[in-house]
């Protein structure tokens, strides 16, 4: 099998056991990245996923043009990740416990949140409503996509209203903080869940650390915006490291279920 | 952009560099102002194919569909720097220091009006003036961005950038209104959240979000006005109303035009294409249905005539707010939601 060094430590890797290590450098601990077809297969029971409104497609309504046109990005990032758009959500079983779960992938436009991702996120939740079983949302953001001008920001009031309902229905909505979560998605859905939990080390924060540094025109904390200092300064519950997120998840779904 | 544009090339290739005196129509085209590359790509184009006239070999050939062409993407490259020029000096507009502000509407608008300080948790965050105050009889709660006149009141507001303690602040007045049956107002004008190592250490993503979260449980009419910079998280933190009025010259994106063109061309220089890109205008905002209704401005904008301004909000508010006398607090409550939940464009 190939080996390959560690973005973080630079130590030699061996594939296998780093994928045996769900993606993380068995020597730093370093998380990686994951796409969101791999995180569901993490997450849930074997062959119990099954994806909704995978039908809902992004459109270039405001005809932007940076660099590229919005259009040509849609398309490439589709080509490059396999999926339509950077959140897919579906009705999943973890440790048994039935769940509807959201995934961002930030592969696809740095998983910003463009309108696809707002109505994927109020037809997850209305979903949860009618069948009742907790609702589960992996972040991995950048925030919200630019390309989709002021509608981006109005979803962040839309995915807050539908999980407003959520918490009306009394239905337990767990977010998981992966790296990096940040901007828009930081800023409405993640941080507003019963339960928050995050991956070691992943950046949580609304401002980035660049937009920081370049405002203050000082040298951040190393450990700006990340999960340990968020739990250090109460902005979330804990850090699971992603060995021990399934069995944790299936926890707390044991302690909501014996209500 | 420039891609768009990119079919001069194969002409250029065949052009052989012969000089020819014959401009004609160009000289109907004012060629100064165009200092883009892709304009003057285009302009030599047009150039290279009145060359080719010169060739007795090429004379039978009908070069008209290519200039059309060329052209008509000339035409195309003006309106659009033409439209971007006034997209950015209405960003410019909506940041002139003249305009009246948060204070100036409070002072002028409601009587009796009694300022409240402090998120009881840890601070008072000065960049966001909250209190209680009467407009036509009626009381209210008024809550506003602050941005100063000066740069001593400048720096005293920070600006404008509120820092989690002020969306904290703004919840437990909007929490008081709620309890008392208070309509709320908000005035909108900042350039966003204060990008800050504390404001991050203190929660300001959860700030803004529960801010957002509380103002869809509000089962009070709650009035927005956007009177100058509507900038991003921090301005939604405050602005998910029943009714969304928007100044004429005030703008509401989700990004600075000066940040998106850092971060999506990587190039300051193009600021003003990101400012016409980002659709932040209020004429784009009521057609995208983001807000309901816009505010005329006074001649020139709201700072040649302040007070003027002042008046012709405090009839729009009087007006809004007599829409919603009647209407119960569920009504309002899921009204706002539905308002929310239909913003967006996708296909199926």
């Amino acid at each position: 099998m190939a080996d390959f060094k560690c973005e973080a430590c630079n130590k030699m890797l061996n594939l296998e056991i780093f994928l045996k290590n769900f993606k993380v450098c068995h020597y730093c601990g370093h998380h990686y990245m994951l796409d969101a077809k791999t995180r569901v297969s993490y997450l849930v029971d074997e062959f119990t996923f099954n994806e909704i409104a995978a039908n809902i497609k992004p459109i270039d309504f405001l005809n932007f043009v940076d660099i590229k046109p919005y259009k040509d990005r849609i398309i490439e990032s589709q080509q490059n990740t396999g999926i339509s758009e950077a959140m897919i959500t579906g009705c999943a079983r973890i440790g048994g416990y039935e769940v509807n779960l959201g995934v961002m992938d930030f592969r696809f436009m740095g998983g910003s949140m463009g309108s696809v991702a707002g109505e994927k996120v109020r037809q997850i939740t209305d979903l949860a409503i009618s069948n009742r079983f907790p609702l589960i949302l992996v972040c991995a953001s950048g925030g919200a996509r630019m390309q989709e001008g002021i509608i981006s920001l109005m979803q962040m009031a839309k995915t807050v209203s539908a999980i407003n309902k959520v918490k009306e229905n009394k239905i337990p909505y767990i977010s998981v903080i992966t790296n990096p979560t940040t901007g828009g998605v930081s800023a409405s859905f993640a941080s507003i869940a019963d339960i928050i939990i995050a991956e070691p080390e992943a950046l949580f924060c609304f401002a980035g650390p660049r937009v920081v540094k370049q405002t203050i025109k000082k040298e951040l904390p190393l450990d700006f915006g990340l999960s340990e200092r968020n739990l250090k300064n109460g902005q979330i519950d804990m850090i699971i490291a992603r060995k021990d997120l399934k069995s944790i998840i299936t926890k707390l779904l044991k302690l909501f279920s014996d209500r | 952009m420039n891609e768009k544009y990119n079919n001069k090339k194969d002409l250029s290739n065949i052009s052989g560099g012969i000089k020819t005196p014959d401009t004609g129509y160009l000289n109907k085209i004012d060629k100064t102002e165009d200092k883009n590359q892709t304009m003057k790509d285009l302009f030599n184009s047009l150039e290279k194919i009145n060359n080719f006239k010169r060739f007795n070999f090429l004379s039978k050939l009908n070069f008209k569909q290519a200039k059309n062409n060329i052209i008509k993407k000339i035409k195309s490259l003006r309106k659009e720097s033409r439209t971007a020029e006034r997209a950015w000096k209405m960003v410019e507009l909506s940041r002139n220091e003249n305009r009246p502000k948060t204070i100036d509407y409070i002072n002028d608008i409601f009587s009796d009006f009694i300022e409240l300080s402090g998120d009881r948790l840890s601070s008072d965050d000065k960049s966001i003036t909250a209190g209680i105050g009467k407009i036509n009889g009626k009381t209210v709660v008024v809550i506003g961005h602050n941005k100063g006149k000066d740069i001593k009141e400048r720096i005293k507001y920070n600006f404008g950038s509120s820092d989690p303690s002020g969306y904290r602040k703004s919840l437990r007045i909007m929490e008081l209104a709620n309890m008392f049956n208070f309509p709320v107002i908000t005035f909108i004008d900042t350039p966003g959240a204060n990008p800050a190592i504390e404001a991050e250490d203190n929660g300001q993503a959860g700030a803004i979000a529960k801010n957002i979260e509380f103002m869809f449980n509000l089962k009070v009419p709650l009035i927005v006005v956007l009177i100058g910079e509507g900038g991003s998280g921090g301005a939604l933190a405050l602005a998910v109303g029943n009714y969304i009025m928007m100044l004429e010259n005030a703008t509401y994106s989700v990004i600075s035009p000066e940040g998106c063109a850092a971060i999506l061309w990587k190039d300051q220089s193009l600021t003003k294409q990101a400012a016409l890109m980002l659709k932040l205008t209020a004429r784009d905002l009521l057609s995208l249905k983001v807000i309901d209704k816009i505010i005329h401005e006074p001649f020139g904008g709201a700072q040649n005539e302040p007070s003027r301004m002042i008046r012709i909000v405090k009839s729009h508010l009087l007006t809004a707010l007599s829409q919603f006398e009647n209407v119960s607090g569920e009504d309002l409550k899921k009204k706002r939601a539905e308002k929310y939940e239909v913003l967006g464009f996708y296909k199926k």
